[in-house]
């Protein structure tokens, strides 16, 4: 599989991922949400990407041009790239082998906090560089506990070949002896992502858009697609490192791997649709209080057993 | 964290939930008779127009979009001259049809009235006129009313007695 075609095929499904949220929240709010454009709406994201395309692309007169066109790009690279690690199935992915691949998905995510802080502080508005401030605050605070708590499938399954981790599930998925890991986890990504219960960098009660406040056309496009694809990309990664990545029986591999990605994206969008979000101190409490100990205590009790059974196996 | 994986649950189960929306193009809302929608005229059960333009349903118009003109026709009945409502003011209160003597001004369960100028917007009395009498089919105001017009003289409506010669000597 070229890189290429995971790329085309990873932007066209972010694309329709845009229609398919949309659909659901709609459907658990008691509505139909896009339905007019082609069969069920489905050519909607054509539409929205069309109105994107042709909108004014403006750039503030008071935003630094620079990193202000520079900010969008690097959602965009950094999340696509940590989705270059992903196995699909064995031996399927662009570097699905990598020996370091769980490293380097967290160093990209990681890197993304760059996107978000720059936005907030090149477009010179105070909407967005609040936005962007809390952006880094929740990132950095979220990314600390998101490494530790996948340290423990690390430990079981001695290896950060994600290829190798996804194999060490034959027996039992690690969402069973990781269940913390796995809570854990999710909440982190979701803060990383910013999906919505913990969408605060963009929290449009209070900040109207956040650091995309002074985006426009396809610079605010980007920012979307970024989000969307660092969606997929934590979903994909819950699926590799709980739930057994490709393994599963009688279907093939990639159609198993698409199948538990699509129900932890459902998942997402259904938190998206149930949840209010928190207060930053609330969020920042929930970080540090419970959630790092939490980690911490997860990393420890698997030390523990996987010392006393004898180390990794 | 009970409430939250709770609300996620009945989230959840909309799935099922028939979808509250309507269709609105291909499916249309039930509108009640009393719908309060576009203004009309209506004409009494002889064809004649209704409105006596007594100016009422311009006075009590809290926005002022309508607009008319008396005039007197050779038998000395009152009609409008012109008669003008701009429905991109009208906020469809009903006043003027509570207001109205004659029940000539009547609003209808229609509200279908998009235009894409402007100008189209203000209606006409040929546009407001309508062929037949509305909601209240059998009332005609100048045969209940004391006032002579072509074809009846006083005394002569529904239920009016003869007029009463005062200066007359006869019981």
């Amino acid at each position: 599989m070229t890189p290429l075609t995971v790329l085309g095929g990873l932007l066209g499904l972010t694309a329709l991922l845009t229609w398919v949220e949309r659909r659901f929240l709609g459907l658990w709010q008691d509505r139909y949400g896009p339905n007019r454009v082609g069969p069920f709406g489905i050519l909607q994201f054509v539409a929205d990407a069309i109105k994107l395309l042709t909108k004014e692309d403006r750039v503030p007169a008071f935003a630094d041009r620079a990193v202000f066109a520079l900010a969008p790009v690097i959602i965009m690279v950094t999340t696509l790239l940590a989705f270059a690690v992903v196995p699909l199935g064995p031996g399927l992915g662009v570097a699905a082998d990598l020996n370091i691949g769980l490293l380097f998905f967290l160093a990209m995510t990681s890197l993304g906090v760059y996107s978000v802080a720059l936005a907030g502080w090149a477009s010179n508005s105070k909407y967005a560089l609040l936005g962007g401030l809390r952006s880094a605050g929740q990132m950095i605070s979220y990314e600390v506990f998101m490494g530790l708590s996948v340290m423990g499938v690390v430990m079981l399954a001695g290896s950060f070949n994600l290829q190798v981790i996804v194999e060490a599930q034959r027996g039992l998925w690690y969402c069973v002896p990781q269940a913390l890991g796995l809570v854990v986890f999710l909440v982190a990504g979701l803060a990383e992502t910013h999906r919505l219960p913990l969408d605060l960098p963009e929290g449009e009660q209070e900040l109207v858009a956040g650091y995309h406040t002074e985006y426009s056309g396809m610079r605010f496009g980007m920012f979307f697609l970024g989000e969307y694809v660092g969606l997929i990309v934590t979903a994909a990664m819950i699926v590799t490192l709980f739930f057994g990545g490709w393994l599963g029986p009688w279907l093939p591999p990639v159609i198993w791997f698409s199948l538990k990605t699509a129900v932890v994206i459902l998942f997402f969008f259904l938190l998206r649709a149930a949840l209010p979000r928190p207060r930053f101190d609330q969020l920042m409490a929930y970080g540090w209080k419970l959630m790092l100990p939490l980690a911490l205590l997860n990393l420890a009790v698997t030390g523990a057993a996987a010392l006393s059974t004898g180390g990794a196996p | 964290m009970i409430s939250q994986l709770r609300s996620l649950w009945q989230v959840l189960r909309h799935s099922i939930r028939p979808r509250a929306t309507v269709q609105y193009p291909e499916q249309r809302p039930y509108l009640p008779p009393r719908y309060r929608g576009r203004i009309v005229l209506s004409r009494d059960p002889d064809g004649e127009e209704r409105c006596v333009a007594c100016n009422l349903c311009a006075v009590t118009c809290p926005v002022d979009c309508i607009a008319l003109q008396q005039t007197t026709d050779e038998h000395g009945r009152w009609y409008p001259e012109f008669f003008r409502i701009n429905f991109s003011r009208c906020i469809f209160c009903g006043y003027c049809e509570e207001a109205c003597p004659t029940y000539a001004i009547q609003l209808v369960p229609d509200y279908e009235m998009s235009e894409y100028d402007r100008q189209e917007m203000v209606y006409e009395k040929a546009d407001l006129l309508i062929d037949g009498p509305g909601k209240y089919p059998d009332y005609n105001f100048y045969r209940v009313a004391g006032l002579a017009v072509a074809g009846k003289d006083k005394g002569e409506a529904a239920d009016e007695a003869p007029p009463v010669d005062n200066r007359g000597l006869l019981p």
